[in-house]
């Protein structure tokens, strides 16, 4: 018996939650679970953890796009099946890793991999650029202010002979969201692409009754520059709508999200802030946010070539300049920001400036400072 | 459906990187949606603007998430995605997975979607991109009763939970991430289904504080394992290290020639807390100065492991910059043991919760989350909330204005006071 549209909540099963994941671990790490010992990564893109038993798991982590087919998923599970029991899993960073228990398996299964054109670059291990995570962008979202699987695409491309290697500093996690909603958090990335608006939102006088509550618009935004407002539609009448004020909106897109009747995208006004220096880790220095040090990149596609070579700089730059394991950002804090703007060549903009909430924070309120290009 | 030209799509299918729409192109021949899902595609990279609709209701009965409604504003052009909804099943713990289990989604997905998907959403769930509103309640049919499985969250509900890989494949796992993750997503099946909170609210799991899963950074309520006794050292690996037997990091550093290891510099003077020396070639580490970053250990992973006294540190309040600006989270709980009880519940940790969720959804505002409304009512009243004893590791160091909001019956004789005897005393 299969679904019955007349009697839709016949049989109804809910809430059963994900099956176990030990139904999906390979043998070798069943049997040595919370028994691992250490890891090497033997080569880029290879793993090898050491059971206290003696047992070893090698592990080929292959970077894959984060959209992808079922088609894919099915030639994914050709490879799991000829080579690793039929098991396999994904990483937060939207890598494949196929798990292998001898390492007489690793390159049988490389082999295959590179067979397969360019579908499976093993890489993504130790000081690499990691895979990039995103988030939806003009496939599939509403409120993006640019691609998202495109830019990582170019962006990927570029950057490629860093997934596959170990010559950086450290790792370096590069992160892509296409609004300000962050729905791929980019604000602890050492390198964050970031999708902006720069015009205020249009306001659909015609349809804001029938799409909006209105108080909701209202307290939607941050910075009260959206108020009440009596205004005539197009047809002549008199309408409760609101309007805005421009000079106090920080574009953050929170009125369109709660307002349909709002969009500010814009083919011109939209494109890509660039912010550089986050971490997660507690590693060394404790986690920090992403800082603003390009505000706007326009939206050029198909590639973003501006895009593309802006990252390339600012990691190369850290690439030639930092200490082994630093992050970006503790490169920059160490040589601080003045420095790296003069290192990079990136123009130093007000932009760069703090004007919100906590602002104070970033003031400089010492004498302490370096002499650099910046000061005439 | 017909192919549509491609021009600027086609420029993507170069380069080394995976290309998702030579992927989509393949979809495609079985899927023809799929050139309706690049020809849309097309049109935005011309237009420099998305093509779908803002929002849209949709679901299965009886859940309030789950399902993500999306609409084409160009449906004439592009009929295959006219609706195209998302579907977000919860992954199972930290990611593994049967081929057996992934050709059933497969299947699943064929019959009654796009056949395109994001391995994974940002929060974690398995996401299927692409169906319409007649299929919805078919899929959840078939998804239940034929895979075993079950949808994620969205909405103002808890999120889909999410772990590291932690004990399966990692030494460093000081808790098992996996079976808390699991065993709490069972738990609150209902908050993950059926919206009741102000906002969002997210789960992160991380075995250490390498922090994986980003949890001090993206969730709500993160439990990040540690250790509260002293490092485990090998004295004989530490000189393998040394004597260059050992490759530092793990072998990180592979790709270039950073010299000889230097035990001093690349471990003793990048400890944050310099707790670290040598005497002659025995590693010493005074534990008590330690504050676990986890990089001397990530340097020498076949010398060092945590101790033996493991747990978690539980944090509170992160999210990204929307609307009062990022926030991490902020250390809560500095030690937790993370035990499972004789019902199979992690009843410390579910305390500790919904101590949170209590008081969050009586004073939190439409749209706010937990962390901004700890900002906007203070720490002091969430470390009271939370009947946690307050500890100067709450703090980076001590506040430095002196406006404390004094309660009355902190202050000697309260704060009820008659002027007119102030006045025969002190004269206006």
């Amino acid at each position: 018996m299969g679904y019955d549209p007349e009697n839709p909540m016949a049989d109804r099963i809910t809430d059963i939650g994900p099956p176990h994941f030990e139904e999906f671990f390979p043998p070798v790490v069943k049997k040595n679970y919370g028994k691992w010992l250490y890891h090497e990564i033997i080569q880029p893109g290879v793993l090898m953890h050491k059971g206290e038993s003696g047992d070893e798991c090698y592990t080929v982590r292959v970077g894959a796009a984060r959209l992808i087919s079922i088609e894919l998923i099915r030639e994914i599970c050709d490879v799991a099946d000829k080579h690793c029991d039929g098991y396999v899993r994904w990483t937060t960073r939207n890598n494949v890793e196929f798990m292998v228990d001898s390492k007489a398996k690793v390159q049988p299964l490389l082999d295959d991999l590179k067979g397969r054109g360019n579908r499976f670059p093993v890489g993504g291990t130790g000081a690499s650029v990691s895979n990039c995570v995103h988030t939806q962008g003009w496939i599939h979202c509403h409120t993006p202010a640019t691609d998202a699987s495109g830019v990582v695409k170019a962006v990927m491309d570029e950057l490629f002979d860093y997934f596959v290697s170990h010559k950086l500093p450290a790792q370096v996690r590069v992160a892509l969201a296409c609004c300000l909603n962050m729905c791929g958090a980019v604000h602890a990335s050492d390198i964050a692409i970031l999708g902006v608006h720069r015009k205020p939102p249009m306001i659909d006088h015609d349809a804001i009754s029938g799409l909006c509550e209105l108080p909701l618009a209202i307290s939607a935004c941050p910075l009260g520059a959206v108020k009440p407002a009596t205004v005539k539609n197009s047809a002549g009448e008199d309408i409760k709508s609101v309007k805005v004020n421009a000079d106090r909106c920080m574009f953050c897109g929170n009125c369109y999200t709660m307002c349909p009747a709002m969009p500010l995208a814009d083919p011109d006004g939209d494109g890509i802030a660039i912010l550089v220096g986050g971490k997660v880790s507690n590693s060394r220095k404790a986690p920090m946010f992403s800082k603003l040090v390009i505000p706007f990149l326009p939206n050029t596609p198909p590639r973003w070539p501006e895009v593309v070579s802006a990252v390339k700089n600012i990691l190369e730059t850290y690439a030639k300049d930092a200490r082994k394991y630093e992050r970006v950002g503790e490169w920059a804090a160490r040589i601080g920001w003045e420095k790296f703007f003069e290192k990079t060549g990136i123009p130093f903009t007000i932009k760069s400036v703090d004007d919100y909430r906590l602002a104070y924070d970033t003031w400089r309120t010492t004498t302490q400072f370096k002499f650099t290009s910046h000061i005439k | 459906m017909p192919k549509h030209d491609t021009p600027l799509l086609d420029e993507l299918e170069k380069g080394p990187w995976p290309s998702f729409v030579t992927d989509l192109k393949r979809q495609a021949e079985k899927k023809p949606e799929c050139f309706d899902i690049l020809g849309q595609l097309e049109l935005s990279f011309k237009d420099k603007i998305t093509h779908w609709k803002h929002g849209g209701i949709v679901g299965v009965f009886g859940y309030g998430g789950g399902i993500v409604g999306r609409y084409s504003d160009v449906p004439d052009k592009f009929p295959g995605v006219a609706h195209f909804h998302t579907v977000r099943l919860n992954q199972p713990s930290s990611k593994f997975y049967s081929s057996a289990k992934l050709r059933d989604i497969c299947d699943l997905w064929e019959k009654y979607g796009s056949g395109m998907t994001n391995m994974h959403g940002s929060t974690g769930d398995l996401v299927l991109l692409g169906t319409t509103t007649p299929n919805l309640e078919p899929l959840f049919y078939d998804l239940t009763h034929n895979l075993n499985q079950d949808l994620g969250g969205s909405g103002s509900n808890l999120r889909t939970p999410e772990c590291c890989l932690g004990r399966a494949r990692c030494e460093w796992g000081c808790y098992d991430t996996q079976d808390l993750c699991h065993t709490l997503t069972m738990h609150y099946q209902d908050e993950i289904h059926r919206p009741a909170f102000p906002y969002k609210f997210k789960f992160k799991f991380s075995g250490c504080p390498n922090d994986c899963v980003a949890a001090i950074a993206r969730s709500d309520f993160a439990v990040i394992g540690t250790w509260r006794d002293d490092i485990r050292i090998d004295q004989a690996a530490v000189k393998g290290y040394i004597s260059g037997e050992f490759i530092p990091n793990a072998g990180a550093h592979s790709g270039k020639d950073w010299g000889k290891f230097d035990i001093k510099k690349e471990v003793l003077d990048l400890c944050p807390t310099e707790c670290m020396w040598m005497e002659g070639d025995t590693l010493k580490i005074d534990n008590s100065e330690c504050t676990r970053c986890m990089h001397c250990i990530n340097v020498m992973p076949r010398a060092l492991r945590p101790g033996k006294q493991q747990g978690a540190t539980i944090c509170v309040g992160a999210k990204a910059p929307i609307l009062d600006g990022a926030q991490f989270a902020t250390m809560t709980i500095p030690f937790i043991e993370v035990k499972k009880n004789e019902d199979g519940e992690y009843a410390e940790v579910v305390e500790v919760i919904e101590k949170i969720w209590d008081w969050w959804m009586e004073v939190g505002k439409n749209r706010e989350r937990v962390g901004e409304t700890i900002m906007r009512i203070g720490l002091p009243t969430f470390l009271k909330v939370m009947e946690v004893t307050p500890l100067p590791q709450h703090v980076k160091e001590p506040r430095s204005n002196p406006y404390v909001f004094w309660q009355e019956d902190e202050v000697e004789g309260g704060f009820e006071r008659d002027v007119k005897e102030f006045r025969k005393r002190n004269a206006q």
